[in-house]
């Protein structure tokens, strides 16, 4: 059913009409046509650099397309959209900072107004209700230097979940966590997204954790994207023409390996990001190549 | 020792500069801009030093020179992330201007210590007014940045997708830091602003992790360690940059200690 969602659908979440997005001069996307559902949990796969975080800024207004119209629940794409909720890649230096967890998730509340952030009954309620969402109470006295990985990801997913969103846009939040870890970050966005009928942006690097709780599958590569059922995206030829060059998908007892020759590509994904490490880091703001750097120092200290 | 008017002023002065040191230096930590902080009042010597040269008040030099380098340094914004060397290179470039200008005017020695590293017993009503003034108009700027201050510091991403001008929000913010550092300055020293701007709110988020009580406690640690240090060194004779610097160190060192302790405890096991 959810594969036949048509374009210009009136209560898609995400409607992309002919978009062309560049960073830098390189484009990263190219003539992309498609439809995202208001209740669809999408996961966003790809190479590096093939743009699942490019889009994503799109989508919150940060970039402006260079072609074609983007749509977000029936608006242009503008920045500031409250009915968006955005969990960016996490950067260490927060990580380091001892500042207990419902605080930290309260300045994300109301954190775009002028003034001082005095307490008041519905931003208490606002920021318990997030914190609710996630099951997070426990961790709201802790101090989030003091968390793991997954227990971090949460308040980051508490953060996103403020203000009641249609659209979350969840950038790359199984990064450097444990399988057992990036599991349980799954298994609760899906339910947050159940519960509440809202749409998911869900990017990361390996498919599998996400195999249990994904609608359709979005792949991005070489400025091309393609939309669909895992069975209709994951095969041999749509991801050849992705990747340029020839790929071989094997599954294994529910459990899908995308291969280059010998390569698993996946997970050859991590070693590429150093690679584009030196050529980028002048760049005022992180396109994909320049997201590595905040991973690599996220495995390091996280 | 309150019979004197210049202890009286000392006080007056440490009292303001405390409070204010406290509250903008906490938000400094939050988003590990201390390196910035203590270049931008190297900066404000070289303001000081030419504005004695050319026979005007060092405290105006000094404040339009650290002011001018705060919001350069926010106009640059990310760029300057991770380029401490940079920094650096500007802040010693900085103190040899300022010792050039000094070089120029005849009686330096004692005029360069006491931009160097204060002279808090010198401080004269004017002075005070001008400090009483720096404070409020800081305070009172960062009041009206305080949210976006914070969301930005924190998740700067995030923020900016809500809508948020993080290169506004820092060139403010780093303008309020400039103030306060020449405010400072008139305590400590262009040298010695860390004591004050930053020891207080290091200790003060070791000790709490809430943010309304790390606030007020690093106000409040500034402002015993400013006063503390000026009764010292009217007891001792000793500079009260001096004991203020000591006070501050012994405060962050202490409060390293005890948090390890509380972590410890803390941990489930």
């Amino acid at each position: 059913m959810r594969g036949q969602i048509s374009p210009q659908q009136p209560d898609a979440a995400i409607d992309l009409d002919h978009v062309t997005l560049a960073m830098g001069g390189r484009t990263i996307l190219k003539d992309i046509s498609l439809s995202i559902g208001a209740g669809e949990f999408i996961g966003v796969l790809g190479p590096n650099g093939a743009g699942k975080t490019t889009l994503m800024r799109a989508l919150l207004g940060l970039i402006p397309a260079t072609g074609g119209s983007l749509r977000v629940l029936g608006e242009t794409a503008r920045r500031g959209n409250p009915a968006i909720g955005y969990m960016p890649q996490f950067r260490s230096q927060a990580g380091q900072i001892n500042l207990c967890g419902w605080d930290f998730v309260a300045a994300a509340s109301d954190g775009h107004r002028w003034g001082l952030p005095l307490p008041d009954r519905r931003r208490r309620q606002m920021v318990a209700e997030a914190i609710a969402l996630v099951r997070a109470e426990a961790l709201a006295d802790r101090p989030i230097n003091s968390l793991s990985g997954g227990e971090r990801q949460r308040l980051l997913l508490a953060q996103a979940l403020l203000g009641e969103p249609k659209l979350l846009l969840l950038d790359e939040p199984l990064i450097s966590l444990d399988p057992n870890h990036q599991s349980a970050v799954v298994d609760l966005v899906r339910e947050v997204q159940q519960r509440l009928g809202i749409a998911v942006l869900f990017s990361a690097h390996e498919l599998n954790p996400l195999l249990p709780a994904i609608d359709r599958v979005l792949y991005l590569g070489r400025g091309q994207a393609a939309l669909g059922q895992v069975d209709e995206v994951i095969t041999g030829p749509v991801l050849s023409r992705l990747y340029g060059a020839e790929i071989d998908v094997i599954r294994l007892r529910g459990r899908i390996f995308v291969m280059s020759g010998p390569l698993d590509l996946e997970h050859h994904a991590h070693q590429h990001e150093d690679d584009h490490d030196h050529d980028h880091g002048h760049d005022d703001h992180g396109h994909d190549q320049n997201r590595p750097q905040a991973d690599r120092r996220g495995a390091g200290h996280g | 020792m309150f019979d004197y008017d210049f202890m009286r002023h000392a006080f007056g002065a440490a009292g303001i500069v405390g409070l204010l040191a406290g509250i903008v230096g906490y938000f400094l930590v939050l988003r590990g801009q201390t390196f910035a902080g203590h270049a931008l009042s190297h900066v404000g010597f070289a303001g000081a030093t030419g504005a004695v040269l050319l026979g005007t008040s060092p405290l105006a030099g000094l404040i339009a020179f650290t002011l001018l380098a705060g919001l350069g340094m926010g106009v640059l914004g990310d760029r300057l992330n991770g380029r401490d060397v940079a920094i650096g290179v500007v802040l010693s470039l900085s103190l040899g201007i300022g010792l050039l200008f000094l070089h120029f005017f005849t009686a330096y020695a004692t005029q360069a210590t006491a931009l160097l590293f204060g002279n808090v017993f010198g401080v004269d009503l004017s002075t005070l007014a001008v400090l009483a003034v720096l404070a409020a108009v800081c305070l009172l700027a960062l009041a009206v940045v305080a949210r976006p201050l914070l969301f930005s510091s924190l998740q700067p991403e995030l923020a900016e997708a809500k809508g948020v001008n993080p290169r506004l929000v820092s060139m403010l913010f780093l303008g309020i830091v400039a103030l306060t550092t020449a405010a400072c300055a008139q305590v400590v020293g262009v040298l010695l602003v860390f004591a004050l701007m930053v020891g207080p709110a290091a200790t003060a988020q070791q000790l709490t992790s809430r943010l309304s009580r790390g606030v007020a406690l690093s106000a409040l640690l500034a402002l015993i360690e400013a006063w503390g240090g000026i009764a010292l060194a009217y007891e001792s004779d000793w500079p009260a940059s001096f004991w203020i610097t000591a006070l501050s160190a012994a405060g962050y060192f202490l409060s390293l200690a005890v948090s390890r302790r509380l972590r410890f405890g803390r941990l489930p096991a």
